[in-house]
Formats: C-alpha cells, structure tokens, sequence
C-alpha cells in the first residue's frame, strides 16, 4: 500500500521531451476522447443524430416534396438544406454538454492542471463536429435510398464537405459560446433554438424566389443560404455563381469572431 | 524559493461586487505539515483555496505556493499542486479508470506510466472493484476517493483539500481522514478547508478560524482552546427559552438550541453560576464540566454564528 504513496518529489510530470505545440495538441486529443466516449454512452445523442437526417429525409420527400417546385427534383433540392439543417441541429447537444461541464467541478480541476486552457472547448468543438459528419454520412446515403442523384466529381465532393466543415466547425464554436452563456440546462436549450431556426430561415427548403420581397432580401443575405447554395451547387449541379465566396467569407469571419469570444467568456465565467 | 513556508499570503483581499469576501487574509504553511481553514459557510475558505490553485486572481495582496507567486507564474504553480474540491471534479459519465487514465494524460504521462499509475492509484485507493463502472453509480465516498487520487496523480508536493468530506457518511469519511493522514506522513503540505471541527482538531497541525473573511484566531489546537478558558461548563435545558435566558444572565455560547456552554476557574464560579441560574428560576436538565472543544473555541471566536444551526 506504502510503495505507491510516493513522497512528492518535485511533483511535475514529465514533459521536458516534448515542445509546447505537441503538449496542446495532445491536450485537445485526451479531450476529444472524452468527448466522444460522452457521444458514445449517451444512446439518445447518437440516435438523434442519426434518426433525425432520416425522419426530415422522409418527412420532405414524401409529405411535402410533391407540391414544391424547384426547377429539379425535390429530393436533389433539399439535400443540401436538409444537411445544414440538421448538423445546427445536432449543434444543441453541445450547447447543453457546454453548460453540464462548467456547472461541475470538472472544468475547475483542469483549469488547476498545467494544461492548455480552453482545451476542453476545443475537445468539444472537434466531437460535435465529427457528430455532424456522421449525420452527414447518414443523410447521404439514405438520400441515395430515396432518389437523391448527385452529379458531383471528387473535386466537387470535396468542395462540399469542405464548405460544410467551416460552415459547422464555427457553428460549434457559437454553440460553446451559447453554452458558456447559459446558467442553467433549461437556459442552454432555450439559448440552442436559435441555433435551430435560423437555418430553416434560409433556402434550404424552398428557392428564395418564391419568398415575400421582405424576406427574401433577409433570407438571401444571411450566412446560412450561400452554404446551402454551395452544396447544393456542387452536389447536383445547379448554378453556383459567387455563393461559394460569400460562404467563405461570411463564415471564416463568424469563426474569426466565435472563437475569442468563447475564449474570453470561458476565462472570465470562471473567475466568478 | 527555499522558504521554509509552502504557502504564504500576505493581505489577500477579494470582493464579489460589494459584496467583502476576504478582507485581509494572512497565512502561512510550514512545509510538510497541514493547516486547516476552518470556518462556516460562506467564510471565504473556498476562495482562499480558489486564489492559492491560480483559479481566482485577488483585489490585492500576494500568494505564494512553494515561493512561486500564484499571479506570474500561475503554470510553475499549477504544475506543483493538487486540488480537491467539495464538488468531486470527475466526470460522471466516465468509468473511474478512464477518468485517472485521462488526467493522468493532462498531466503529459506518456499511455504506459498512465496507465501503470492509474492501477496504482485504483489500488491505494480501494476503487480497483468500481473501476470499469460509470463514476456515475459511485457512492459519495468513493468518487471523493476518485478525487483525491486524480489530485495525486503527480504526486504534488502541496495539496489542497477544500471540504474533502462534506456530505460524506462517518465511515466514509474516517477512510478520507486515513488516506489524508498518510498523505501528510509522506511530507505533503496539506491546506485543508472544513466546517467540521473535529476534523480540524484531529488532522491538522495548526489550525486558522476564519469568519466573514477574516482570520479571527491562529494556533494549534491546544493554544485555541487555552483561548477560551481552561475548563467549561456545560448546561442542558428542558427548552430552548430557558437556554436564551441563562445565555442573557451569564455569557458563553449556545452549543445546540438547549445547551450553554461557559468558561469556568474553580468551584467558587461554578456555585455562583450556578446560583445565579437558580435564582432565575430555571433547572439545569443537564450539567458537564469538561475541556473546551473546538465547538467551544469556534462559537466564543465567531460570535455563535455557525452558519446553519445544527
């Protein structure tokens, strides 16, 4: 009992071996792995992101696919606003996992730790997005299930999940911060709704044409709709005009914003 | 840095708003002995902890740990100490080997020595059966234990334990005071908060009463005791009534709603005391002569207010 009760020496770890880049990076791996075996044991989590791709799959090809026109099948047309709408969506579980850890003791303790501060975010960040891809994934194949026919090359393919990877990379980051925000669970699910409308707000269900003047300078101008336009583009062919550089722009700044401001509100929420 | 103090504050100050948290808090730690910070709720223990781990920066003041200032060079620190909350710091939905697995990697243990110190610490700390079970399913006790151990990991050479045992069952927390005390023998410097008073007076080497943000005494426990007389008397009451009255007529601390406990010299005083509550009118239920407690001690220093009247 005795040999492991080992007198403090000078109490640091080890570490000299390796540079400080190489210590971060593997703070934020340890912290993914944590976050994923949470994706991992909590059934709910998982099943929604992968039922929901599937029950909005159903829901819009069938029930309501029939009466819109959208110069394409409607299954080609909806993917891409679908894919957005549902990587927001799975977005929430952050917001809540956000709020659940501050709330314990936890992040207290890894602040005491010599690691990186906001590792636990970025651990956080990297699962929520690799949940997203999985109902990515889901989506895509059971779309080819229901009709959906991408034309899309491997260049094409890879313009998409690239888009699609900024795109949910810096919703993320604005869940951590609405997480951060938060006091209580209750609070970060009534703050995660924002996270869950604003999409719907866009062209992901149907073309922004067919929408009130009003609206449509509101619906075609936020950041959401040249994402959806983007995929959609690349994805089945429709025309992409400048789309693309608008998403890039719009959502490199939202990041270039996000990030610090949950850094801060990280640093500042615990030293209350 | 070769002081001969671990932990050394010199007027800490920290206000929350308006609200005065800690007013000018002075301690020291000698190395390798343990102080208890002992004080009710909302005393500021905890934010005395808070400071000396880098969590919290003061208004004013200075914090050293192991003569390392907490402010500028709060990583060196961080990298020294261990910290256990009151709320056990691990994570629920983990098993309790993944938990010391991963902070055993925060700590930059490289996969093998995490995991070879993981199996140690499980075994020293008897979770060797709970180990591959959600901390979730674990009793109070054993996550505290889960805690200390994740405090361990690097073997710091200065510990803070902020409530180790609150909440927990008497066994539970004998086995908390067991490993502490083992801790200690390994040349430890222990900083310990708790309300309880026996734990104070069992564990530690001094002792700091702290209340509304101010050390209000300093010593061993023997040199707090000797503060409040050499001898008390303790009086028990059929009502609560009749113990306000007898604390109206001659002083002392009300120990539990029907008791009153009063510092004594000789028989003389005691027959006065006596006569006095006689001639009130009121019967003693109950009479003791004993050593002052650290009951005693905490409740003449703090005015009588222990925060909850239990």
């Amino acid at each position: 009992m005795t040999q492991t009760l080992n007198a403090p020496t000078t109490g640091i770890a080890p570490k000299a071996r390796h540079s400080t880049v190489a210590l971060a990076v593997s703070d934020c791996l340890v912290l993914l792995g944590r976050g994923l075996r949470h994706v991992l044991r909590d059934p709910q989590q998982l099943f929604q992101a992968v039922s929901l791709p599937i029950i909005m799959l159903l829901l819009f090809r069938y029930l309501l696919g029939g009466a819109i026109q959208t110069g394409q099948t409607y299954v080609d047309y909806v993917v891409a606003g679908l894919l957005v709408i549902s990587m927001a969506f799975n977005s929430t579980s952050t917001v809540i996992a956000v709020t659940d850890d501050m709330r314990n003791g936890i992040v207290e303790r890894l602040r005491s730790m010599p690691i990186l501060p906001g590792a636990v975010l970025v651990g956080h960040v990297i699962s929520a997005v690799l949940r997203s891809f999985l109902s990515v994934a889901v989506m895509v194949l059971f779309g080819l299930v229901v009709g959906f026919r991408p034309h899309a090359d491997f260049v094409d393919w890879l313009g998409a999940l690239g888009i699609l990877l900024l795109f949910i990379t810096a919703v993320s980051w604005i869940a951590v911060l609405l997480g951060l925000i938060a006091k209580t669970p209750e609070g970060a699910s009534g703050l995660g709704m924002i996270l869950v409308f604003i999409p719907y707000a866009s062209s992901a269900l149907v073309p922004v044409s067919t929408m009130a003047p009003g609206l449509r300078t509101v619906v075609r101008y936020q950041p959401v709709t040249p994402v959806i336009d983007t995929v959609r583009a690349l994805l089945t062919g429709t025309p992409l005009g400048n789309s693309g550089w608008i998403a890039l722009v719009w959502w490199l700044v939202i990041l270039a914003v996000a990030v610090p401001l949950a850094l801060r509100r990280f640093k500042r929420r615990l030293s209350i | 840095m070769n002081t001969e103090y671990a932990i050394e504050t010199k007027g800490l100050r920290k206000s929350f708003g308006d609200v005065k948290v800690l007013e000018s808090i002075d301690l020291r730690v000698k190395r390798g002995t343990m102080l208890a910070l002992l004080g009710p709720n909302g005393a500021g223990k905890t934010t005395v902890v808070r400071i000396l781990t880098t969590l919290l920066e003061p208004d004013a003041g200075t914090a050293e740990v192991e003569g390392l200032d907490v402010l500028r060079q709060g990583r060196a620190v961080r990298e020294r100490i261990g910290l256990t909350s009151q709320d056990a710091a691990v994570d629920g939905i983990l098993t309790g080997r993944e938990n010391l697995v991963m902070m055993s990697r925060l700590f930059h243990l490289d996969r093998a020595r995490a995991r070879e110190r993981t199996a140690e610490l499980l075994s020293l700390f008897d979770l060797n059966d709970a180990a591959d079970r959600q901390v979730k399913t674990y009793s109070g006790g054993m996550r505290r234990r889960l805690d200390l151990a994740v405090s361990l990991i690097t073997s710091p050479t200065v510990l803070f334990l902020d409530e180790p045992t609150t909440g927990l069952d008497p066994r539970s927390r004998q086995v908390m005071w067991e490993m502490i005390r083992k801790l200690l023998a390994t040349g430890t410097t222990i900083l310990l908060t708790t309300q309880y008073l026996d734990e104070a007076d069992q564990l530690a080497d001094r002792i700091a009463v702290i209340d509304h943000g101010v050390i209000v005494a300093e010593g061993t426990a023997d040199e707090l005791k000797r503060q409040v007389g050499t001898e008390r008397l303790k009086l028990s009451f059929a009502t609560e009534a009749e113990a306000e009255q007898v604390l109206q007529l001659v002083g002392g601390v009300q120990l539990d709603p029907t008791a009153v406990s009063v510092p004594v010299e000789g028989g003389d005083e005691v027959r006065r005391l006596l006569n006095t509550v006689a001639e009130a009118g009121i019967e003693a239920t109950g009479l003791v002569l004993h050593q002052p407690t650290l009951d005693d001690v905490f409740l003449t220093l703090t005015g009588g207010n222990t925060g909850d009247k239990a």
